[in-house]
C-alpha cells in the first residue's frame, strides 16, 4: 500500500522533470544554429564566414552525436524514463546538424562545382570517411520511426548499431581534415584525440557482459546500502 | 615592377588614420592585453581587437599588380594562424597582444663572410623599406592581398657575404613560452622553422617585412620582422625571426617535420597540387564571397617560375 501511495505522489513530479529535460535539450540543441544564423547575419562569424561555419556545425554535430551515444551508458548505471526519447531526439539533431554541414560545404562553398568537389573526395580519405557516416546516420535518420523499427524488427537494431562505426568515422574524418599527423600523434590533434577517447570509452560500456556486470555492481552497492539504511532504522 | 615605389598622389596611410588614433589603438591595445586571460572565452565568442578598426580600410589605391585590392586591415589584423600564440585564428590579437617585440635582435651567421647581429634600429635605418603588395594564400584554401612594408632577403644576404658552400638559407622564430602559450604544447616541434633554396632566398620578392599598411607590424601579424615570400603558401613565410642560418644542407623545416606527406620543402603554390588536406584548385579571398581559380606560383609565375624548371611539383612538393 505504502509503496503504491509512494509511487503515485512521485510520479506528477517525475514527468514534471522529464518536460523540463525534454525541453531543455531541444533548446540546447537549436541554440548553436541560431547563435550560427545571428552571427552570419551581424557579420560577426569570423574573416572567414564558410569556414567557420562549417566547422562550427561540424563541431555542433559531432558534440551532440557523442551525447547520444551516451544516453545508453548512463541508462545502465541510473535506470530512469526521465531520458525518454533521449536518444532518437539527440541523434535526429546530430543528423541535422550534418545535413546543415553538409549543405554549406557543398552548396555555399563549393557552389556544387562537381568538377572540382568529385576529384577532391575521391582524392581525400577524410572526406570519403565523413561521407559514409552521412549515409549511416541517413539510413538511421530515416528508419527512426516506430513503423521502420516494427518493419525492420531485429535489422533495425544491426542497423542502429552501426552508429558507433559512423562515430568512428566522423571522429577520423575529423582528425584527418586536421593540419597534423595522427600515426605519429603531430599538430592539431587534442580535441579528435579527446572526442575519440570519449566516443572509445562508451563504445567499451555496450558488450552485454559489461553491462550486465555494471547492472549487478550496481545492484550489489543498492542492497548493501539499503541494508545499511534498515540496520540503521532498526 | 611589384615593388610598389610609393606615389606621392597616393595619400599615404598617416594621412588617414592620425596619429593620435593611432596611439589611441596602442592604449585598447593595453587593455587587450589585459584580458589574456579571458582568451579561452575569446575563443567561444571571438571579437575584433578594439581599435584596429581604425585603421585604413578599403583604400582603392592600394591594389597588387593584377588589380586585386587589398585585404581590409581588420581581417588581417584578427585572423592569424600564429600557432605560438594559440591555433584559434581569431583568438590570436588578444593571446599575442603581451608579446615584447623591443628590443629584438636577429642573429645572422653560418655559412658567411661576415656574421653579424642585427637590433631593429639597423633594420629600419640600414635598408630602404618599399611597399610591396602580395597576395598571401594559405594551404588551408584562403588568401588576402597585403600592403608589406619591407625590403628585399637578398640586401641583407648580400651584407653578410654568403660562402660559395652556403646553399640554403634557414630561420628561426623566436622561442619565448612564457609570453607565447601555445609554445607548451608538445605536440609541434618548437621553435618553428623555416628554409629556403639559395636562389630563392636571393629573388627580389622574398621580402623580410617589418609593417603592414605603412605601420610597424603587431604581433599578431609577426612583429617585428618576418619572411614574406609570396609565391609559396603562408606557412613559408616565417613570423618573428631570431635566427637566419646559412648552411649547405636543406634545413628541417616545421610543417614538413610534422607531417612530410602533405606538406613539403618548396610548398610553392599549386593548383595541381593533391596531397594537401584542402583542394588547392581554388581559394576563398578573404572578404569576398565566391571562390576564386588559385594561380601557380600564386600569380608570380613570371618572376619565379625558372626557378623551377624541370622539377616535377608533385615530387618536390
Amino acid at each position: 500500500m505504502s509503496e503504491e501511495k509512494q509511487s503515485h505522489s512521485y510520479k506528477p513530479k517525475d514527468s514534471n522533470l522529464q518536460e523540463i529535460i525534454r525541453w531543455g535539450s531541444h533548446i540546447g540543441a537549436v541554440i548553436p544554429i541560431l547563435v550560427l544564423g545571428v552571427d552570419y547575419f551581424t557579420n560577426n562569424l569570423t574573416a572567414n564566414p564558410i569556414q567557420t561555419a562549417t566547422q562550427r556545425t561540424g563541431d555542433v554535430a559531432l558534440i551532440l552525436l557523442v551525447l547520444t551515444l551516451a544516453v545508453t551508458p548512463v541508462l545502465i548505471f541510473y535506470q530512469t524514463n526521465l531520458l525518454k526519447g533521449m536518444r532518437k531526439r539527440l541523434g535526429l539533431y546530430a543528423f541535422f546538424y550534418t545535413c546543415v554541414h553538409l549543405f554549406i560545404f557543398f552548396v555555399l562553398d563549393y557552389g556544387l562545382d562537381w568538377n572540382q568537389l568529385i576529384p577532391l573526395i575521391l582524392q581525400k580519405l577524410y572526406l570519403i570517411f565523413g561521407l559514409i557516416a552521412f549515409i549511416i546516420l541517413l539510413a538511421m535518420a530515416i528508419t527512426s520511426f516506430q513503423w521502420w523499427k516494427k518493419k525492420l524488427a531485429k535489422n533495425w537494431k544491426r542497423l542502429h548499431r552501426l552508429v558507433y562505426l559512423a562515430a568512428i568515422l566522423i571522429i577520423l574524418h575529423y582528425a584527418l581534415a586536421q593540419k597534423g599527423d595522427i600515426l605519429f600523434l603531430r599538430g592539431n590533434l587534442i580535441l579528435p584525440i579527446t572526442y575519440g577517447i570519449i566516443t572509445i570509452f562508451l563504445l567499451l560500456l555496450r558488450p552485454l557482459m559489461v553491462r550486465k556486470a555494471a547492472r549487478w555492481l550496481v545492484q550489489e552497492i543498492r542492497s548493501i546500502s539499503t541494508k545499511r539504511d534498515l540496520r540503521k532504522s532498526k | 615592377m611589384i615593388i610598389k615605389s610609393i606615389d606621392p598622389k597616393t595619400p599615404k596611410s598617416s594621412e588617414i588614420t592620425p596619429e593620435f588614433e593611432y596611439i589611441n589603438r596602442r592604449r585598447f591595445f593595453g587593455r587587450a592585453g589585459a584580458m589574456v586571460a579571458a582568451a579561452t572565452l575569446a575563443a567561444c565568442a571571438p571579437k575584433l581587437v578594439p581599435g584596429t578598426d581604425l585603421l585604413p580600410t578599403d583604400i582603392p589605391t592600394y591594389m597588387d599588380e593584377l588589380g586585386n585590392k587589398a585585404t581590409n586591415f581588420t581581417y588581417i589584423a584578427n585572423y592569424n594562424n600564429y600557432y605560438e600564440f594559440t591555433t584559434n585564428k581569431e583568438a590570436v590579437a588578444m593571446v599575442s597582444a603581451k608579446f615584447v617585440t623591443d628590443p629584438w635582435s636577429v642573429e645572422v651567421g653560418g655559412l658567411v663572410n661576415k656574421p653579424m647581429t642585427l637590433g631593429l634600429e639597423d633594420f629600419q635605418k640600414g635598408y630602404t623599406q618599399s611597399e610591396r603588395i602580395y597576395r598571401h594564400r594559405c594551404v588551408e584554401g584562403w588568401s588576402m592581398v597585403i600592403p608589406w612594408l619591407g625590403f628585399s632577403l637578398s640586401d641583407l644576404l648580400k651584407k653578410v657575404e654568403p660562402t660559395s658552400a652556403a646553399k640554403y638559407v634557414s630561420f628561426e622564430t623566436v622561442f619565448r613560452p612564457d609570453q607565447m602559450v601555445g609554445q607548451a604544447s608538445s605536440f609541434y616541434p618548437w621553435p618553428y622553422t623555416e628554409g629556403l633554396r639559395m636562389d630563392e632566398a636571393m629573388n627580389d620578392l622574398t621580402t623580410l617585412a617589418t609593417g603592414i599598411y605603412g605601420k610597424d607590424l603587431l604581433p599578431q601579424n609577426g612583429a617585428p620582422i618576418r619572411l614574406v615570400v609570396p609565391w609559396k603558401y603562408g606557412f613559408k613565410s616565417i613570423k618573428s625571426i631570431v635566427k637566419i642560418t646559412l648552411t649547405d644542407v636543406e634545413p628541417p623545416t616545421f610543417w614538413d617535420t610534422i607531417a612530410p606527406e602533405l606538406y613539403g620543402f618548396f610548398s610553392n603554390v599549386n593548383p595541381g597540387q593533391q596531397n594537401s588536406i584542402r583542394s588547392q584548385v581554388t581559394e576563398r579571398r578573404i572578404g569576398e564571397n565566391p571562390r576564386i581559380p588559385t594561380l601557380l606560383y600564386n600569380g608570380y609565375d613570371p618572376k619565379v617560375g625558372s626557378l623551377y624548371t624541370g622539377m616535377d611539383l608533385n615530387v618536390y612538393y
